[in-house]
């Protein structure tokens, strides 16, 4: 059944020029079609606005206790000393407005958006069992490395709805404004 | 004829021969003590994750870290453009290697498409291929901070400066051939991947360079995808840097914008003096880029007389159309013979006869690519980035780096890394 289709589809389009239709490459029929139950099982990359992010809340308080657990052994106390990256810049309450450098790459105030911390920690973190955090263990780890940068509140609620309203204090520190392609200037190597 | 296994046995006892080559021959004893050393660079936290490593065999230019894992290809060392698989370049962002079962593997395409997909390993090998010979590049390759005084690199071969780009042959399946299949919807405009790996590497890619060009490779050299190299299969994003040909495939969305994912507008990104001290957060192409590979930093030229210079050059614009040699540090150039065919987008072998009448001398390269574009000088690149003042012949914190190599030869005839000299 799949393979006389294709063959009538691989006709079709070699048909197609002359009779004068649009030209469209061949389509095979390979592949299994998802359903939308099975895409939403794997589906887990968040967007810079976040509207794909799950129901789920937490704040800095929350955050504290897990981060404590689960991921001070390698980014140190409060993420200011680990072995890894230094995940904090300025404190609470006072963010750092800048000028950012290369070497504030791996702070999350860095981040132009909030939502990349969030997507960041729920598919990569932590090692070595990575994906194994609850929604709510995510918000609140989110909302207190944005309060350990001065960013947000000790207290203030992380949701779906909140973080990607979150500003960042980096959001305007990245060209092109609007990522395009093909890139402006040229060569496009520089 | 030798059976499939055998062979890949013959192949893999070449290939461990040619690093047995890497690690003495040539160069001194102790830059192979040096290069050693750098897996001593592991802290004590590593623990944990060197049990997982266990059984990974010892092996020269690796340097493993909580969240890195590196391998810089010996350019010193082979001959014409094909980088064997265990000598490709690796820049892994995680601890470990992530154990893949290809028959349970399946590659899905969702997002803005009409038939969301999977492909298993033999619906992929059952379409249409193409095999191709590319470089791939690390953007942070040669960067400016390689060529510091205090870095741990400097005096060890071209390896350590320039070794994180590699050229092999690649096999898989365009991923236009996938695309259709799904069927794209009309707002689609760019696409989003995401690796099976324990980080879960995710880049964006714009929807029109997915169509051009872009295949899902599973086959490297002849042989199936190694584990290092994204087993059971990759992305490959011909002449772009290499983040965007993600490995261990595992999911493409196909979005209307990009994602800005951890990995590539964060950690990929660095602010500019030229761009107001902004971060260019898409760099597509890797530059016009050639270096000298023997001989080169950290060896020796025995005896005046004819030295054969021969070296890699390489755009991520498409074909090289002429490399240049200098042995004056630039104040004169000769057309170096290329070795053909030339492809695009691949490492090209250069080579150019030499008389060394013993006197000191820089050795230089310059390639221009099928654009006419020009591997530029140090000077030339920092005036592009805006670096000036007492800046401006300091190594600075840069990526997507391509300036010309100088090298420089005393009188004895030892080689020194020459930039920022």
């Amino acid at each position: 059944m799949r393979c006389s289709l294709s063959l009538l589809a691989c006709m079709a389009v070699l048909a197609a020029p002359a009779a004068g239709m649009a030209q469209q490459p061949p389509r095979f029929n390979v592949g299994t079609p998802l359903s939308a139950e099975e895409i939403k099982g794997f589906d887990f990359m968040i967007g810079p606005e976040g509207q794909q992010l799950p129901v789920g809340r937490g704040n800095a308080k929350d955050g504290a206790v897990i981060f404590a657990k689960r991921c001070e052994v390698c980014h140190g106390k409060n993420g200011e000393s680990g072995v890894l990256r230094r995940l904090v810049l300025g404190k609470p309450g006072q963010p750092f407005r800048g000028p950012f450098k290369a070497e504030h790459r791996d702070s999350v105030a860095y981040y132009p958006y909030a939502t990349i911390a969030w997507d960041y920690i729920n598919r990569a973190m932590p090692v070595p069992k990575p994906g194994t955090l609850t929604h709510d263990e995510v918000y609140s780890l989110t909302a207190f490395l944005l309060y350990r940068n001065g960013i947000v509140g000790e207290t203030d609620i992380m949701d779906e709805k909140s973080l990607p309203k979150v500003e960042m204090p980096n959001r305007n520190g990245f060209v092109p404004a609007v990522p395009v392609y093909p890139p402006e200037p040229k060569p496009s190597w520089w | 004829m030798d059976s499939n296994p055998s062979g890949r046995r013959q192949f893999l006892k070449q290939t461990a021969a040619l690093a047995g080559v890497a690690a003495g021959a040539g160069v001194s004893a102790d830059w192979a003590a040096r290069g050693q050393s750098v897996k001593a660079d592991v802290t004590s936290k590593d623990a944990h994750h060197n049990e997982l490593l266990r059984g990974t065999p010892s092996r020269r230019g690796v340097r493993m870290s909580v969240d890195h894992i590196t391998y810089y290809t010996p350019l010193q060392d082979y001959n014409g453009i094909i980088t064997p698989a265990n000598l490709h370049f690796v820049q892994y962002h995680a601890s470990h290697f992530p154990e893949i079962d290809a028959q349970q593997h399946r590659l899905t395409i969702h997002g803005l498409v009409d038939r969301p997909l999977s492909f298993s390993m033999d619906d992929l090998k059952g379409l249409p291929s193409v095999t191709r010979i590319h470089f791939l590049e690390c953007h942070a390759n040669s960067s400016p901070q390689i060529h510091h005084a205090g870095n741990q690199n400097m005096g060890l071969p071209v390896q350590y400066v320039h070794g994180m780009s590699s050229c092999s042959e690649w096999t898989g399946v365009p991923l236009s051939v996938l695309l259709n299949e799904c069927g794209l919807k009309k707002e689609a405009s760019w696409l989003v991947s995401e690796g099976a790996d324990p980080g879960k590497f995710s880049h964006t890619l714009p929807l029109a360079k997915a169509l051009d060009d872009v295949f899902v490779a599973y086959g490297q050299n002849g042989e199936p995808l190694r584990v290092e190299q994204g087993f059971p299969i990759r992305l490959f994003v011909p002449g772009w840097e290499a983040p965007f040909s993600v490995k261990y495939l595992r999911h493409i969305k196909v979005t209307d914008q990009p994602y800005h994912a951890w990995n590539e507008s964060m950690n990929h990104s660095i602010p500019r003096d030229d761009l107001g001290g902004k971060a260019r957060w898409y760099h597509y192409e890797m530059g016009p880029k050639s270096v000298i590979t023997r001989p080169s930093g950290g060896m020796t030229i025995p005896r005046k007389g004819y030295v054969q210079i021969t070296g890699l050059a390489w755009s991520g614009g498409g074909v090289i159309s002429k490399v240049e040699v200098s042995t004056d540090g630039g104040k004169t150039w000769k057309d170096a013979k290329l070795a053909t065919p030339v492809q695009s987008k691949a490492h090209t072998r250069f080579t150019f006869d030499w008389a060394w009448n013993g006197e000191e001398a820089v050795l230089m390269s310059r390639c221009t690519d099928e654009r006419g574009e020009v591997q530029p000088t140090q000077a030339e690149l920092y005036k592009h980035w805006g670096i000036t003042g007492p800046d401006a012949n300091k190594p600075a914190r840069a990526i997507h780096t391509n300036m010309i190599q100088p090298w420089s030869v005393a009188r004895d005839g030892s080689i020194k890394n020459a930039m920022f000299a």
